[in-house]
């Protein structure tokens, strides 16, 4: 039987295929701006939230987004206010979003650990119509911004001072980021998992940038890898009865693997096209121009 | 008399819990060209980010085209060239996407026209970096890459461009090529602030040098005749309390 014919496993392939290209449109920018680990923490206050929706009988990922915003809000707070005791604060932000999420799942009565490991590591035949739904209106809202807002978000993760002195409103775009990252989380989160919802923004980011040379390449080609080992690893995940998550992020890491081993004969033929259309010659002495700038 | 485009009096800062800036009086009038100078740690880079609004003033006041720059939006009328840092984003960029962050405060919404596009490649062929549009800027020189933040402050086509230490590292001949691009840009009215080491090639484009010592003005007149080899004649008429008059000034010329 066809996969396309289970009705579980279209919705597991739509899910897959918009994880694939929301997680690494964020990440690019969170790479650029060197925050590669900022879905992970944020994974880990999504917990809270799965937690909470059980305890409440809600929707664990709309209850997941609600708390994953807020967490993102919260450390964009600590950004912005208490840059030396910032590391200490985002730790107890992460580890108190985790035991608390631990601690809500077994005061539920739903809540089993099969439950808690499927949100931690992903199991996509479990993904509802709702759950569904949900994911389509979360991942439209990051394409709109990452696509839409492309050259403000890239002038503020390429150079944040200066693009202060544009007078575009950094603080308002800054946070837009966190909160489009924190929804990526829960995006992702059913397909891969929390644990792994950070691997999926840097690893096909990675990977882009061994043989991108612009923002834009790295973007496309790293949404476009994204793609690739979400859709084929959610089928591998069917067929070899293999759980998703791991087999995505193994995939994308075999892809780095692949294209980095390609990047260097890459380069060296760059190299080689331009070294080759000026030779070097030696002048007779005294044969400087001003243009050397030698100064003696 | 014309109303200054920059107009900071008595400017205070203090960063890390230190004075930097200890009553900066800094006034540059509409089509003027003036040059701040001063040894390393002297605060001209923080006399020029607190202009542009990214030090905090604790006294003083400070206004940009007439406006007091807490309630100055007007940021496309200004180009920033930061002093050069080290640091680059985590994923290659090209010129040309660098560059056209400089054009991004007179767009609508972020929306590159046809005219954008063609600003962005104006600004590069002044700093002559046109050449290198699809490079990755961390392939670039030091020079080729303080070139492109030239060229990305002149992309929005500025009436101020305040720039810090634009010369650093940028080799004698590039300096020419500024050079002229910078008199392009006077020439058709731009005001501009400059902090610099040395005169070099801009001298005669130079109205007025301001000096900075230890966050004080302590000279603010015609710029310095040749570079380095005196000290600065009249200072100690401008500023009497600026230090004993045996004591010689450092200009930060020499280094
Ligand atoms: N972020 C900072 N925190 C604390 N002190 C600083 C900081 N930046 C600069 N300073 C100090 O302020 C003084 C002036 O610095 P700066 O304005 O960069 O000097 P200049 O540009 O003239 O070389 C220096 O003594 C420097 O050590
Ligand atoms: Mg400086």
């Amino acid at each position: 039987m066809d996969i396309l014919d289970l009705a579980f496993m279209q919705r597991a392939l739509l899910a897959a295929l918009l994880v694939g290209v929301t997680a690494p449109a964020i990440g690019t920018y969170l790479v650029q701006r060197r925050q590669a680990l900022m879905g992970d923490g944020l994974g880990h206050v999504a917990l809270t939230g799965v937690g909470l929706g059980f305890l409440l009988n809600e929707s664990p990922v709309w209850m997941a987004t609600a708390v994953c915003i807020a967490g993102a809000v919260v450390m964009e707070l600590i950004r912005w206010y208490g840059r030396t005791r910032g590391d200490i604060a985002l730790a107890m932000l992460f580890y108190g979003g985790m035991a608390g999420g631990v601690m809500l799942m077994n005061l539920s009565d739903s809540g089993s650990s099969a439950n808690l490991s499927s949100y931690l590591f992903g199991s996509i035949a479990t993904v509802s119509e709702e759950d569904l739904v949900a994911i389509c209106i979360l991942a439209a809202f990051v394409i709109l911004t990452t696509v839409g807002l492309r050259r403000q978000l890239f002038a503020i993760c390429q150079d944040e001072e200066f693009a202060r002195v544009t007078g575009l409103p950094v603080r308002m775009l800054n946070l837009l980021v966190a909160v489009t990252a924190a929804v990526t989380v829960t995006v992702a989160m059913r397909v891969v998992g929390l644990l792994l919802v950070s691997a999926l923004m840097v690893i096909p980011v990675a990977a882009s940038q061994q043989i991108a040379r612009s923002f834009k390449a790295t973007f496309a080609l790293a949404v476009g890898i994204g793609v690739t080992v979400t859709v084929s690893g959610t089928a591998t995940s069917y067929y070899a009865d293999v759980p998703s998550g791991a087999t995505i992020v193994l995939f994308a890491i075999g892809l780095f693997v692949v294209l980095t081993a390609l990047a260097t004969p890459l380069a060296k033929r760059r190299a080689g096209r331009t070294a080759a259309a000026e030779e070097c010659t030696l002048e007779a002495p005294g044969e400087r121009t001003a243009a050397d700038d030698v100064r003696v | 008399m014309e109303q200054p485009v920059i107009a900071l009096r008595g400017g205070v800062a203090s960063l890390g819990g230190r004075p930097v800036l200890r009553g900066v009086d800094l006034a540059v009038r509409p089509g003027e060209v003036v040059a701040l100078l001063g040894a390393n740690g002297s605060g001209k880079s923080t006399a020029v980010r607190s202009i542009v609004g990214q030090v905090p003033l604790t006294g003083g006041e400070l206004e940009l085209f007439g406006t007091p720059q807490r309630r100055f939006r007007d940021w496309a009328r200004v180009g920033y060239v930061p002093q050069r840092t080290t640091a680059a984003g985590g994923v290659p960029a090209t010129v040309r996407e660098v560059v056209s962050s400089g054009r991004l405060a007179r767009t609508r919404f972020g929306m590159m026209r046809r005219a954008d596009k063609e600003a962005v490649i104006r600004a590069l062929e002044l700093v002559g970096m046109a050449d290198r549009l699809g490079d990755p800027v961390d392939a670039l020189s030091g020079g080729q890459h303080q070139r492109v933040l030239i060229a990305r402050a002149l992309a929005g086509e500025p009436e101020l461009l305040i720039m810090d230490e634009p010369m650093a590292g940028v080799d004698l001949a590039s300096q020419e090529v500024l050079a002229e691009a910078l008199r392009a840009q006077v020439a058709r009215g731009a005001t501009v602030l400059l902090v610099l080491h040395e005169l070099g090639p801009l001298e005669p484009l130079i109205d007025r040098a301001v000096v900075l010592r230890d966050g004080c003005v302590v000279h603010d007149g015609p710029p310095p005749e040749a570079v380095g080899q005196h000290a600065l004649p009249g200072h100690d008429h401008v500023h009497p309390h600026a230090g004993p008059a045996a004591e010689p000034i450092r200009t930060g010329l020499l280094t």
